[in-house]
This record gives C-alpha cells, sequence and structure tokens, in this order.
C-alpha cells in the first residue's frame, strides 16, 4: 500500500497532465500539442541521439559557468564575511547584482564578447554569482559568536578558526547558496540559448518552432525543465544528507 | 567600515566604483566602457525622449499587471494551502518544481501561445514571481500561533471575523517577504520576455542601441533599470522590515 | 478510579454552590488516553488550581472546559448549562498571552468585545476601565511588542476580565515571566478572587504557586489522567498576604503535595 503522499503526488501529476492531453485535444490552439504527441517527440529524440547530442552543447556552458561561479562566488563570498574592509567595497555590488535583472547586459555582452562560448559562459556567471556570494558572505559573517569565542579561549589560531569552526559552520547555507546558484545558472544557459546564438535544446526549440513541428518544441522545454529539477531536487537531497547534524545540531534556540 | 571614528554610509563604495569605471572610461581601454560622466550626461538627455518614455511605460505596464495577476492569484491559493491540507499536498510538488526550474525555457510557448506582445510578456511576469508568492503565504498560514486562533475561537470569533481579524495580519509578514522576493523576480521576468520577444519596451530599445553601438546610451537605460529595481526592492524590505513583528509568537 | 470516587464526594459534600462541573470525562488522542473518567466540581466564586507534572493532562482539561477541545466522552456543565463549544460565560487567559502583535493594548484588551459586536466607543470605556484595574494605564496606546512580558500578560487578563464572563479560565498565565513579577501577579490574584465575584480555574505546576492562591487544588496525575486528591487550604486563607508563606500549613501542604507527586517526576 503507498503511502498518502506518495499516492496524493501521483493523483496531482495524472491531472495535470490529464489535463494537458484534454487541452490538447481540444485543441486549445493549433500550437498546443498534446500530452502523447509530446512524449512521443520526447522518445523520438532520445533514441535518435538528437537530444544527447543537444544537451552536450547546452550543458558546456552551464558547467564551465557554475564551476568557475562557485570557485570565484565562494572566496570572494568567504572574503566579504571575514573582512569589514572588503565587505565595505564589494558588497553594494552584489547585493545590486542580486536585486537586478542583469539580463538586460545580454546584449551587451554579445556586443563585447562575440556569439560564442565566452559570453554563455559570462551570462551564466552573472546569474549564477550573486546568489552565491551573498550567501557565503552572510553564513560566514552569522557565524554563532559563542563558537568563535569557544575556538579562542582554546587558543585557536586565526587560520585554525577559519577552517576548523566557521566554514564548517557556515557550509550548509553555503551549499544552499550553490543550489540557488545552479538554478539561477540554468535561467542563464536557457537564456543565452534562446537570445544569442541556438545551440544544443535552444536549437531544437527555436527550429522546431520555426517549421512548427509543436511537438518535438514542447518535448524539448519538458525535458530542460525536468532536466533541472531533477537536478536540483539532487542537489537538495545531497544537501539533507550532508547536513542532517546540522538541522538539529543547534542547542539553544 | 570606519575610518578613524568615522562610519562610512553602506551603498558609500559604489563611489569609488564609479570613480574606476570613469578612469577606466577616460582611458580608453575599452569601447565597451565609456566614461561614467558621459553616460550620465546620456542619461539626462535619453530620459525625456520619446523612446524612453515609450519603452518605460511599457514596461511598468507590464510588470504592474503581472505583479498584480500573481499576488491576486498566489496569495488566495497560498492561503488555501496553508488551511487545507489535501489541496496542500495536491499543489506543492509543483509549486515546489516551478518555482526552482527556469521559467525561461517556457517564454518560447507563451510567445507561439500567446503571440509576440505584450501579453506574453505579462504572463512571464506572473510566471517568474508567482510561485514565491504561494509558498511564503502558505508557510506564513501555517506557521500562526495556534493560541492566536484558539483565543479568537474562545471569544466566539465567526470564520470570517478568524480570517479578516487574524489569519492575514499574522501571516502579513510572511505574506509580504514573499512578494518584495515575488517582485525581485518578477522585473528579472519582465526583462527576460522583453529580451525574447524584443519588439516592446526595453527589448526594443536594446536593439536599437546595440544595432548603433550607441554604448552610452545602452549604460544609460542599464543604470536607470538596476536603480529602479533596486529600489523597489529596498522599499518592499522596508515595509517588511515595518510589520515583521506582526508574526512574534508572544 | 476509587480515588476518583472519593475525591467527587469530598467535593459535592461541600455547601457552596458548583459553578463549574465536569463528569466523566474522557479524551483520547488516537490510542493514547489522554484524560480518563474524570469528574471535578469547581464551588463558584473560588480559586481551583489544577495542579500536576507535564503530561497530565491539565491543559486539554482547561481547554475542554473552555470549548476549544471537544471531549471524547463525557460532559461539562457551566452554571448548570451543557458546554458545546466557546460561549460568553468563560473567558481563557493563555499561557503565551495570545496577543495581536499588530494591535495597540487598547484594542487587544477590547478584541473580546469587538468579537461580540459591541460598538467601538462602548468597548474601549470597558476596555479602559479593565487596563486601569490590572495597572496598566498610560500604556493603550503601546503595542504588546513594547511591553515587558508580565505586562503582556496584564493585557491577557484585562481582556479577559473586560468580557465580563463569569468563569475565568488560566493557562499557566505565569509560567512566562519572571519570579518577582510572578509573586506580584499571585497576590493580585488573590485580591481578584477576594473582590470579582467569579470562578477561576487556575493549571500550573507550580506547587507553591497552587498552594499559595488556591481555596481548592486538585492533584492531577498523569497517565491516564485522574484526580488523585483534592485538597483544601483553608487555615491561612484569611490572613495577611505577606504571611501566608511561612505559615506551618502552608508549607505542610506544599511538602505534602511534593511526597505525593515526586514518583511521578523523571
Amino acid at each position: 500500500m503507498l503511502s498518502r503522499p506518495t499516492l496524493l503526488k501521483i493523483l496531482s501529476t495524472l491531472i495535470v497532465f490529464g489535463a494537458w492531453e484534454i487541452a490538447g485535444r481540444i485543441p486549445v490552439s493549433y500550437a498546443f500539442p498534446t500530452f502523447i504527441e509530446s512524449m512521443q517527440a520526447l522518445a523520438r529524440m532520445t533514441f535518435d541521439g538528437t537530444l544527447f547530442t543537444a544537451y552536450g552543447e547546452t550543458l558546456k556552458p552551464l558547467v564551465i559557468g557554475i564551476l568557475i561561479s562557485t570557485v570565484l562566488g565562494i572566496s570572494i563570498g568567504l572574503a566579504i564575511g571575514l573582512s569589514g574592509w572588503f565587505d565595505w567595497l564589494m558588497s553594494p555590488i552584489f547585493i545590486v547584482m542580486q536585486a537586478a535583472p542583469l539580463a538586460a547586459l545580454i546584449p551587451l555582452l554579445v556586443m563585447a564578447y562575440g556569439i560564442g562560448l565566452t559570453s554563455k559562459v559570462f551570462v551564466v556567471c552573472i546569474m549564477a554569482m550573486p546568489v552565491i556570494v551573498l550567501n557565503t558572505s552572510s553564513a560566514v559573517r552569522n557565524t554563532p559568536s559563542s563558537l568563535k569565542e569557544m575556538g579562542r579561549s582554546f587558543l585557536g589560531s586565526d587560520l585554525e578558526i577559519i577552517t576548523k569552526i566557521i566554514i564548517p559552520s557556515a557550509s550548509p547555507i553555503i551549499f544552499s547558496g550553490l543550489r540557488l546558484g545552479v538554478s539561477a545558472g540554468f535561467i542563464g544557459a536557457i537564456l543565452s540559448e534562446l537570445k544569442i546564438t541556438p545551440t544544443g535544446v535552444g536549437d531544437i526549440i527555436t527550429y522546431s518552432r520555426s517549421i512548427a513541428d509543436y511537438p518535438s518544441m514542447y518535448a524539448a522545454i519538458f525535458s530542460i525543465i525536468l532536466l533541472a529539477v531533477l537536478f536540483l531536487n539532487l542537489l537538495e537531497t545531497i544537501e539533507n544528507i550532508l547536513f542532517e547534524g546540522n538541522n538539529r545540531g543547534y542547542v539553544s534556540d | 567600515m570606519k575610518i578613524g571614528n568615522y562610519q562610512l554610509p553602506n551603498m558609500s563604495s559604489l563611489l569609488l566604483w564609479g570613480l574606476l569605471w570613469e578612469i577606466i572610461g577616460r582611458s580608453g581601454m575599452t569601447f565597451f566602457v565609456p566614461p561614467l560622466s558621459e553616460v550620465v550626461m546620456t542619461l539626462f538627455s535619453v530620459i525625456g525622449t520619446p523612446a524612453f518614455i515609450k519603452a518605460l511605460s511599457e514596461t511598468a505596464y507590464a510588470f504592474f499587471a503581472g505583479v498584480f495577476f500573481a499576488i491576486a492569484i498566489g496569495v488566495p491559493i497560498g492561503v488555501l494551502m496553508g488551511k487545507s491540507r489535501l489541496i496542500d499536498e495536491l499543489l506543492l510538488p509543483w509549486v515546489n518544481m516551478f518555482l526552482s526550474a527556469p521559467l525561461t525555457a517556457l517564454v518560447p510557448v507563451l510567445m507561439v501561445l500567446f503571440g509576440f506582445g505584450m501579453k506574453s510578456i505579462i504572463i512571464t511576469t506572473t510566471l517568474f514571481a508567482i510561485w514565491i508568492i504561494i509558498l511564503n503565504t502558505r508557510a506564513g498560514v501555517k506557521q500562526i500561533n495556534r493560541s492566536l486562533i484558539e483565543m479568537a475561537r474562545s471569544f466566539g470569533a465567526t470564520a470570517r471575523d478568524a480570517f479578516f481579524k487574524i489569519y492575514i495580519w499574522a501571516a502579513l509578514p510572511e505574506i509580504l517577504n514573499g512578494v518584495r522576493i515575488g517582485v525581485i523576480r518578477a522585473v528579472k521576468g519582465v526583462i527576460i520576455g522583453q529580451l525574447l520577444i524584443s519588439i516592446v519596451g526595453f527589448g526594443a530599445l536594446f536593439e536599437l542601441y546595440s544595432a548603433n553601438f550607441l554604448m552610452a546610451h545602452f549604460w544609460a537605460v542599464l543604470i536607470v533599470l538596476f536603480a529602479m529595481a533596486f529600489a523597489v526592492s529596498e522599499l518592499l524590505a522596508y515595509l517588511e522590515r515595518r510589520v515583521s513583528y506582526y508574526a512574534s509568537t508572544r | 478510579m476509587s480515588q476518583t470516587k472519593e475525591a467527587f464526594a469530598k467535593a459535592t459534600a461541600l455547601d457552596t454552590e458548583i459553578a463549574v462541573s465536569t463528569r466523566n470525562i474522557c479524551k483520547n488522542y488516537g490510542a493514547v488516553e489522554a484524560l480518563k473518567n474524570l469528574s471535578l466540581d469547581f464551588p463558584r466564586g473560588q480559586l481551583t488550581s489544577l495542579l500536576g507534572p507535564s503530561g497530565c493532562g491539565k491543559t486539554t482539561l482547561l481547554k475542554i472546559i473552555a470549548g476549544l477541545l471537544e471531549p471524547t466522552s463525557g460532559e461539562v456543565e457551566v452554571n448548570g448549562r451543557l458546554v458545546t463549544g466557546p460561549g460568553p460565560n468563560r473567558a481563557f487567559v493563555f499561557q503565551d498571552f495570545a496577543l495581536l502583535p499588530w494591535a495597540s493594548v487598547m484594542r487587544n484588551v477590547a478584541f473580546g468585545l469587538e468579537l461580540r459586536g459591541v460598538a467601538k466607543s462602548e468597548r474601549e470605556a470597558i476596555a479602559e476601565r479593565y487596563i486601569r484595574e490590572v495597572g496598566l494605564a498610560g500604556f493603550e496606546k503601546s503595542f504588546p511588542h513594547e511591553l515587558s512580558g508580565g505586562m503582556r500578560q496584564r493585557v491577557g487578563l484585562a481582556r479577559a476580565l473586560s468580557v465580563d464572563a463569569k468563569v475565568l479560565l488560566l493557562d499557566e498565565p505565569f509560567s512566562a515571566v519572571d519570579e518577582q513579577t510572578r509573586r506580584k501577579f499571585q497576590e493580585d490574584m488573590l485580591n481578584l478572587v477576594a473582590h470579582e465575584n467569579k470562578t477561576f480555574i487556575f493549571v500550573t505546576h507550580s506547587i507553591e504557586e497552587a498552594v499559595f492562591i488556591s481555596d481548592q487544588i486538585a492533584i492531577l496525575l498523569p497517565r491516564p489522567s485522574r484526580v488523585s486528591e483534592i485538597i483544601r487550604p483553608t487555615g491561612f486563607r484569611n490572613r495577611d498576604m505577606g504571611n501566608i508563606r511561612r505559615d506551618p500549613e502552608y508549607l505542610d501542604i506544599v511538602d505534602q503535595i511534593w511526597a505525593s507527586l515526586r514518583s511521578y517526576v523523571e
């Protein structure tokens, strides 16, 4: 017997896909294929390999961009969290970036770096970096002062306090910043494929739209959203496993 | 940050960055970065132009319409999810999914379904903002202090009284927090929508400037846009802090 | 069970009128029996404490009397009328105060009346009187987060008094305030019982507090809850408040209750 939450999840999935199917059959619009048609297109693209080559293209800027953002973002975040001077200097930039619609920079990036990989990596970076930096810096800044004082009272050096107390205590929030960064990075990767040059999945979407092959277009969009959601869920699961202790670990409230 | 005894204001380092920008611009190192002074001059000359005002009003219209729908639809759904377990369990997986999904990928669908116009941009904006509003409203309703509800019941409150005098107010800080994040996302959504659809608002303006290599114009518009986005988010953060004690448990 | 009967017999033997009575209350949460066959009488115009270790169901019983919880079986009568839900004859004072954080002291105190549809000017006049009575005059426009814990509970008390209910239900009302404030509250409570013609039902886990303020103490034992003993401190009731805490009878009763409860404290 399935548990009630699982049952309801299945039920709600059935309702949504059922509604999609029915809306496609009516049809609500000439450009709205049924669920089954879209899934057939998805299966076809998966088996003839189109999808895999497409994702190879799409994931390249995403992976490079995320790696750069992770290394750079965490370093900058640590520096901001640890040094008041750096905080004053750098925080405003990232606070503004966090609130600003950075997508508007894309036309400028294209002019400066052309339509190749560099621009796309850049787009991923500017989307993903602010949240990584801000999460890291605020996690470092909010290390419980009792922990830091404990380290000092047991004669820990500054370096030890940073590596053995501050970073471990900040890591759950840094990690969730990474997850949010990946989520923003996906937006950047897709945006750059749709706006800069259609490659990879963006190419499938753009091309099938231009020849009115709507099932393929919907299938490609479905697959990228599914991929992003699955990957982010995986990260969340890892987060829960890694930092399980931290969720319960705090003694006082 | 302090120099001597003087506390430097929070955002004051931006002046330093501005200075750096000016120096890079003056040095002629790159064509893409004109001096800040030139950008500011252009800013004032651009602001009054019909093209800018048209772009701004179209963007504002799409933005406010999108946010309006996001709040008007999102808050009631969130309250329902907070109060009913069945609705919550049916909707929560989808809300969580769309919260983190790359919604940009849906813009092409909106374009073929609703055309290359304002309608698609408004829907994009709503889609960007609505999920966090739903989720925060739900969380706000769920965390309402039980004894406030019992208090209302013990004094004989009707369901309507309880909703308008307790639920809405006790959940208000969370709802406002959701609206603030939602609005920040909506700003991004409206710009992404315009970039991809690119025949209305700032999307069109950007195409125009980049086609003609009008760098100073481009940066001027960017500054205006960023400043407005930042101002909106700070204003909402201020409101949120004003009501934060509404959710206190004692 | 035999103890319950005995206690019940003692209570009915009393010559004062009974304001509230519970009869054979059972309350189950799934398979867990929180209250079992609990019968208890509360004399009019007096303060009865429900005392017991945590988990003995004293708050559950209070909420059943308030009509906030429904008993699985059994019934509650208030002034001869069966309780089916919250009603205007009872007012509740909450452990965590349950004040509206967004409303002023004035609106908080008047909130009970507001929900009963009393006109604004009228309810504010009543509220003002009780704000003065609990010693908060001058704080009408303050908000709960600007008050100390003790003052917040005074607001909660004023709110309960302002609806003029004949029965006041207090759920560990002083557990969240500091010790000094608490002592002051206990003395105020004695005055309140003496001057207001109301029936007080008071949940507490402090033995000293119960003995200090109660006309009648019902000791509840856990799993499943039952009334093990009913104690009526009478000897020092009419003496000077300042001397109660060193009265031999007071000390004896405190000791005696602790002796019977200590085996239930893990």
